[in-house]
């Protein structure tokens, strides 16, 4: 059955577009998108005074699935993003075993198409086993459905392998993501390595070690004219190498995370291991640089980096502790209550950020536009409508979530994907 | 001299009020540790639990001796002799402790922040007995203690502390300690060790031990941690010990009645020298005897302050 969404706020960064048209669906795709349209034979979804955006895209998360079921699974994590305003998500390859063969890529499609509301697109590991030393076979995986490549958690350290593998990865017209961290500075840090390491007594990961390897992969792209992607940038020094480097025509695009664009490392006070990831929340300079970058696009994209784990893994001491956050389910709320509402970004970059530059990175042709012909994947949300985060009612199978209580307005209310409402909030 | 505190996690929340109440109160438990009955009935009926989860021998005899010498009834759980080897976790374990009905648990855990983390759900008092990297409270109390014993003030006194500081929870903790009593604290050692980014606790680092020791009152010496030490810390024991080891001829700098301090245990011949360590100069063993009255003022005005005030 045709879909009809009437008199919503229709932003469309792709054409610039911010007016209140209605956008009828069919087949999974927008057919029409006008002011006033009239059709008797739709389903109608009248969304007055609520903001109907490209579907958000979260070109980060952590499913678990295979391997890691007691955190997450691709029902569950799906779930979740749909909850949070997600149409569509890139799952990381470390899980067990590692996505880094067609027979795993397939897998996760196959369990996606019978059990996710949204679209789920697998990315594979550049090195087998995420072992940094022999690169995967691209083009098969890519065959298989891998969309991008990346060793994430585990990054490949070796230059001479990373320039293999970006170098190939050419040939296939496919992107390397790469989680920048130098494991020998990181050592075996758990914080950022700072004034507030030196009061808690942790281990510190200096912010060099984020910085290096952007450094390095930047030459490799401009010596290879190859293309890359920063995940989760948490430095101003890492947002100044990536504001050079494009300035220099190199073909870099980077994300970032909620949890580093409003915490800092100030929040560890209490060893609450919900703080703990990585990259580790930095210091104040390096928050207002990022929130800076988000402004001047060198930051192209919003990420949760959502990686489940379960409250006996990370109810312990905070040297113990898993790195790691979960988002999918804050992100969207957190950011309209802290960037949008209070006008720091506009709701055009914020849509932008959310969906057409994440489809445009990931080259996903008909995703993150609204226009005729284009994928109905939406989101609707509701700008004034507010509630308290409260992580015991998560769709997520895990909890780990330093956001828990925070009161935010600013929801998403309502999202479709493929012309299909997957999730809908009653107000 | 009222003490609100329910737990002892660390110097960082006392005020320099609390400091000098426990130091005072410290002076009045003196004189039971020298008496023939070397007991006194204030903590009667109290259950301690000495939770030692890394190796100890000065602080867990001392806390026991402390805890005794008050009349209170104290367990020693190590853990060797424990679940915790069979994967217990940190909570179950305080969580079953704790369903004995104790009192107070006193905890030293390799993990900085372990304390904090068991005073979130726990309801005994909790006394940090030495957490990873982080604090060491009852050191810095008992260290202060013996500063003003030997020097009766503590305003305008210079305090050198060499070696080891950034993985040191007894320098972290005399650091908060002495700036908070008003001395001038420099610190010593190689910059692995001793970060700049330290200066941002009001203090100074001189990497220059031979100027940092100049005219100093107090030299505090610190043990090389070798089980904490990445690689490259600094080049050999042997290169540290001609920088930073305390010598006859650096101690000629500092003022003619420095003290020399360690908290033990001393690797001797490498921070200083066995004649330096025994010699009239060093308060080390001072230092552990006033660990006792130190923890004997620490667990009474936790346990025994509230209860008094009450009847009184």
């Amino acid at each position: 059955m045709k879909l009809l969404i009437k008199n919503g706020r229709v932003i469309d960064p792709a054409s610039g577009k911010d007016e209140i048209l209605d956008i009828l669906i069919d087949k999974g795709k927008i057919i029409d998108l006008k002011p006033l349209i009239k059709d008797d034979n739709a389903h109608t979804l009248d969304v007055p005074g609520r903001v109907v955006a490209p579907g958000f895209i979260d070109m980060h998360v952590h499913l678990r699935e295979p391997g890691q079921e007691y955190k997450e699974t691709i029902r569950t994590g799906t779930q979740a993003a749909a909850r949070g305003g997600f149409t569509s998500i890139a799952c990381m390859p470390n899980t067990s075993p590692v996505n880094d063969s067609r027979g795993v890529t397939e897998f996760i499609l196959n369990e996606a198409s019978k059990k996710a509301p949204v679209n789920v697109f697998p990315i594979a590991a550049v090195t087998r086993g995420l072992q940094g030393e022999e690169i995967t076979d691209m083009v098969d995986l890519i065959d298989a459905g891998a969309i991008a490549f990346s060793d994430d958690g585990q990054p490949v350290s070796n230059s001479q392998i990373m320039r293999r593998a970006m170098e190939y990865a050419k040939i296939s017209r496919s992107l390397i993501i790469d989680h920048c961290e130098d494991k020998e500075l990181s050592a075996d840090g758990v914080m950022h390595e700072g004034h507030y390491s030196n009061i808690l007594g942790l281990n510190g990961i200096p912010s060099p070690s984020e910085e290096v390897m952007i450094a390095r992969d930047i030459l490799l792209a401009e010596y290879l004219e190859a293309r890359i992607h920063i995940a989760h940038i948490s430095t101003k020094r890492s947002v100044s190498l990536v504001k050079a480097a494009k300035k220099r025509k190199i073909r870099i695009t980077a994300e970032v995370t909620p949890h580093h664009i409003l915490l800092t490392d100030k929040n560890l006070q209490t060893y609450d291991t919900n703080f703990k990831m990585k990259p580790p929340l930095r210091g104040e300079k390096d928050k207002k640089a990022i929130l800076a970058a988000v402004l001047d696009g060198t930051i192209d994209a919003f990420a949760t980096d959502h990686a489940p784990h379960t409250p006996d893994e990370k109810e312990v001491e905070f040297d113990y502790a898993p790195f790691g956050i979960i988002g999918l389910e804050t992100a969207v709320p957190l950011l309209l209550d802290k960037l949008v509402n209070p006008g720091l970004i506009s709701l055009q970059r914020f849509v932008e950020m959310m969906s057409l530059n994440p489809a445009t990175i990931l080259g996903l042709k008909n995703k993150g536009r609204i226009d005729i012909g284009t994928d109905a994947d939406l989101t609707v949300l509701n700008l004034s409508a507010s509630y308290t985060i409260d992580s015991s009612n998560f769709f997520s199978k895990s909890r780990n979530t330093p956001f828990n209580g925070w009161a935010v307005k600013g929801i998403p209310e309502i999202t479709i994907v493929s012309g299909k409402i997957v999730h809908k909030v009653k107000i | 001299m009222p003490f609100f505190h329910k737990h002892l996690l660390g110097i960082q929340d006392l005020s320099k009020k609390d400091i000098l109440t426990i130091l005072e109160t410290a002076e009045s438990m003196e004189g039971i540790s020298t008496r023939d009955v070397k007991k006194v009935p204030v903590l009667r009926g109290k259950t301690i639990i000495n939770l030692f989860l890394e190796p100890s021998t000065r602080t867990s005899s001392s806390f026991e001796l402390a805890a005794k010498r008050l009349s209170a009834d104290i367990i020693n759980f190590n853990r060797q002799a424990s679940s915790v080897l069979k994967g217990e976790s940190l909570r179950d374990t305080v969580e079953n402790l704790e369903a004995m009905y104790a009192d107070a648990i006193i905890i030293r855990h390799t993990a900085a922040g372990a304390p904090h983390y068991v005073s979130t759900f726990c309801r005994s008092h909790i006394i940090n007995a030495g957490d990873g990297a982080h604090e060491h409270p009852t050191q810095a109390l008992l260290d202060a203690y013996t500063i003003k014993q030997k020097k009766k003030k503590f305003e305008g006194l210079k305090v050198v502390i060499v070696g080891d500081i950034l993985h040191s929870r007894v320098a972290r903790s005399n650091i908060l300690c002495l700036h908070k009593l008003g001395t001038h604290i420099i610190l010593s050692g190689p910059p692995a060790l001793v970060p700049e980014s330290l200066e941002k606790f009001k203090v100074e680092v001189n990497y220059d031990m031979d100027r940092a020791v100049e005219d100093a009152d107090v030299i505090m010496m610190l043990r090389i941690q070798k089980e904490r030490q990445q690689k490259n810390s600094y080049p050999s024991i042997r290169e540290y010990r001609f920088l930073y080891s305390l010598t006859e001829k650096k101690l000629k700098k500092a003022k003619k009645k420095v003290i020399i301090m360690h908290p033990g245990p001393v690797n001797k011949g490498v921070e200083l020298t066995s004649d330096l360590a025994s010699s009239d100069r060093s308060v080390i063993l001072k230092q552990v005897e006033n660990g006792v009255s130190v923890r004997m003022a620490v667990l009474y005005l936790l346990l025994g302050g509230k209860e008094r005030e009450a009847t009184d």
